[in-house]
């Protein structure tokens, strides 16, 4: 389709600009979810299989975190981030890192509630084998996550798509700054505010579709790994 | 433990993924506004910089009391904005070091072609500000602290209107940039005042139409500002100065006049006239 | 569980040598005493000791009437149970082999625990609660709702197990199974001791009524 500008004409045609979108787009909000992960599930798995002082409180406010704007998240790590703020230092404002610092810590709640309550309910069927076995505190920890791995892997998913569709936190901390922050979500937003939405729907097409196809993949696995461990 | 250590690697990957950005630290960051985003001005212009001078100018698209607010934190180099009593007022302050004039455009009243207030074709805008009041026919306002909402603010202040007392549910202030105001009003049918440049380049007219347009009230002066260094070290300033200085430069000037729309000039440079 | 007595004044001594076999109705508190046992639970009063000790063996075993399987393959299963008893890894393989072995399961290593039949799972069960070679077993209904041919390989293992000198505790709905395999009998019913002895007499000479009733196959109320 030579000289057709959609999204779509200029994806098929391998636009450097539009890709370069893309790959921002992944790069920032597949980041987020494996920090996240790498913070949210033991940390969900230890909440889940602790008991302390706070621990109902926490609970309540891991699940209202996961409710929380991200424009709300975006603001706050703007104004940490900012020059005059307290992290400014740094100089990460207006930058992809400082887009994935606010994923980040939008994303991790979310896995953290979903990985308590898949390990909860795995400990509730594992609990006497292993306390039987006299499995210490921390492989027990180990045990259930690599076990729940199939279910977390579903968790991991919302995380990443609540991450990649998001452009509160994102537009405030990046700031949509052309070849350098801008995702498929904000360069969205831009083409709506310039009136052209037919290029605003067409990213929005493809951004479901690449949604669409990671959930695929990721169903794929599932089942495959479904097969193997039952 | 395998999740945990692959999860580890795969953020790590990211991270460094995205690290080269990092790398390029001949870039600076310029707040500016929507008009100027919104019209694909710098989409035409920073290639041309870059290209001279291999500085990667980023930007961020804020209405003009943000951007301003923005360099007043040191979160930007430069500001590029369009309102000149704002921008004196941040000197003032100490915030930034000197304003150039760069160039003007203008503003234009916007609405639908049935034109509800009968306001298509008046040379006094102050009088169709007047006259949209008193029919009220629906109107939107930037209400975001810009430029343009700058300039509108002292529009209905021209009329003698005092729209703080005087506003109703006819007049709406949406808090969003101009594209999205010149979507509310598309979508509405209502009036709303945009820059020109704006204008021309928004896609989704629908049936809106210039109606009000030439009043020399509705000049639109844009002026640019190095961030103080002496306030925020951080500043890059001799980069911030090298796309100042290129702007106000013969070649500079040049380059924005020659930005066309369909054989529409957007921009009007006068760096050389001191009282703009 | 606070208010209920789930077990009183149970006074039981469990000797070594042949299986001991609790049975009784349900609710009886078998299963309670066989949890107490692996140390599950502690008593609210009153005492456990080991071979008149109250250090706890080592090397203890339970497997549950419904045994949880790891998601896993079979031979995973058996390893974590191996690692969890402290066996040397370069041990894993041999061990593994012999295990799934002896309770019949033979090549089926690499088969993910969890879709296995419910009778394979219950001998996987058995080869797990072994892995650690226990002194202690303790089996609560190990072939409740298994077919008879799956029920002998377990009682075939459990005998094997028991002749080899470790000490097996276990319950069961299953009378004839009670006779085949018992050493002594414990009766319990509403978590007190009815009568215990030695299966020979208990079966054919029960000392009380309660012992009677039930043997008759009447309801013990």
């Amino acid at each position: 389709m030579p000289g057709d500008t959609s999204a779509f004409g200029l994806l098929l045609a391998g636009d450097p600009a539009l890709l370069a979108i893309v790959r921002l787009s992944l790069a920032v909000s597949l980041s987020a979810t494996a920090l996240a992960a790498v913070i949210g599930i033991p940390l969900g798995a230890a909440v889940a299989l602790t008991r302390f002082r706070g621990r109902e409180g926490m609970i309540v406010f891991l699940n209202a975190m996961m409710g929380v704007p991200p424009v709300v998240i975006g603001l706050t790590v703007f104004l940490l981030l900012s020059r005059s703020g307290p992290l400014g230092s740094f100089g990460l404002l207006f930058t992809p890192q400082a887009m994935i610092v606010a994923q980040t810590i939008m994303v991790t709640p979310i896995i953290a509630a979903l990985t308590r309550q898949t390990v909860e309910d795995l400990w509730a069927e594992y609990r006497d084998e292993l306390t039987a076995m006299n499995v210490g505190p921390l492989r027990k920890i180990a045990t259930l996550v690599w076990d729940a791995r199939f279910s977390l892997v579903t968790t991991l998913l919302a995380g990443f798509g609540r991450a990649a569709s998001e452009v509160g936190s994102i537009i405030i901390v990046g700031g949509n700054i052309e070849g350098f922050t801008r995702t498929m979500t904000t360069a969205i937003a831009l083409e709506t505010s310039k009136g052209d939405l037919s290029l605003a729907i067409g990213l929005g097409i493809v951004l479901i579709g690449i949604v669409v196809i990671i959930n695929a993949l990721a169903w794929v696995v599932r089942r495959a790994g479904e097969a193997y461990a039952g | 433990m395998h999740t945990r250590r692959s999860l580890f690697v795969a953020a790590l990957g990211a991270l460094l993924l995205s690290a080269p950005a990092l790398a390029q630290d001949k870039s600076i960051v310029v707040a500016s506004t929507t008009s100027t985003q919104d019209s694909g001005l710098f989409e035409y212009l920073l290639p041309i910089f870059k290209q001279k001078t291999g500085i990667t100018v980023k930007v961020i698209a804020q209405g003009t009391g943000q951007a301003l607010d923005t360099g007043r934190r040191g979160d930007a180099d430069v500001v590029f904005v369009h309102a000149k009593s704002a921008e004196l007022k941040f000197l003032s302050e100490g915030q930034g070091v000197k304003r150039y004039p760069v160039m003007y455009n203008d503003f234009v009243l916007i609405g639908p072609k049935s034109d509800p207030a009968h306001v298509k074709g008046m040379t006094d805008v102050a009088k169709a500000f007047q006259t949209i009041k008193d029919k009220k026919a629906s109107f939107i306002s930037r209400g975001d602290r810009s430029g343009t909402n700058i300039a509108e603010l002292k529009l209905w202040k021209d009329a003698g209107i005092d729209i703080d007392k005087d506003k109703g549910p006819w007049y709406k202030a949406i808090g969003q940039g101009m594209g999205a105001a010149l979507n509310t009003a598309q979508a509405s049918g209502a009036y709303v005042l945009s820059d020109r440049g704006t204008w021309i380049h928004f896609k989704n007219k629908g049936d809106l139409e210039i109606l009000v347009e030439g009043d020399k009230r509705m000049f639109n002066q844009y002026g640019v500002m190095l961030v103080n260094p002496a306030k925020h070290p951080n500043v890059k300033k001799d980069l911030g100065q090298q796309f100042i200085d290129w702007l106000i430069s013969p070649e500079g000037q040049k380059v924005i006049a020659n930005y066309k729309i369909n054989g529409q000039q957007l921009f009007y440079p006068d760096a050389t006239d001191p009282s703009a | 569980m606070r208010g209920v007595t789930i077990l009183d004044r149970l006074s039981l001594t469990v000797g070594a040598g042949a299986p001991t076999v609790l049975i009784g109705p349900n609710g009886a508190g078998k299963t309670t005493a066989l949890r107490l046992m692996a140390g599950l639970m502690a008593p609210t009063s009153g005492r456990i000791t080991w071979g008149g000790r109250p250090d706890v063996p080592a090397r203890r075993a339970i497997m549950f009437q419904k045994p949880a399987m790891l998601r896993r393959s079979a031979g995973g299963n058996l390893r974590y149970a191996l690692n969890a008893a402290g066996i040397p890894r370069r041990d894993y393989a041999g061990r593994i082999h012999e295990l799934l072995a002896l309770v019949g399961l033979d090549g089926l290593e690499r088969r993910p625990a969890r879709r296995l039949s419910g009778g394979e799972q219950q001998r996987l069960a058995l080869a797990r609660a072994l892995a650690g070679d226990p002194a202690v077993l303790l089996l609560d209904e190990p072939t409740a709702s298994l077919d008879p041919a799956a029920t002998k390989t377990i009682e075939d293992v459990i005998r094997a197990v028991a002749a080899k000198g470790a000490k097996v505790v276990m319950s069961t709905h299953d009378l004839g199974q009670a006779r085949r395999l018992g050493g002594d009998i414990v009766l319990l019913h509403r978590g007190r001791l009815l009568e215990t002895g030695p299966a020979a007499t208990f079966f054919t000479s029960p000392q009380t009524e309660a012992a009677r009733i039930f043997l008759a196959g009447d309801l013990l109320v």
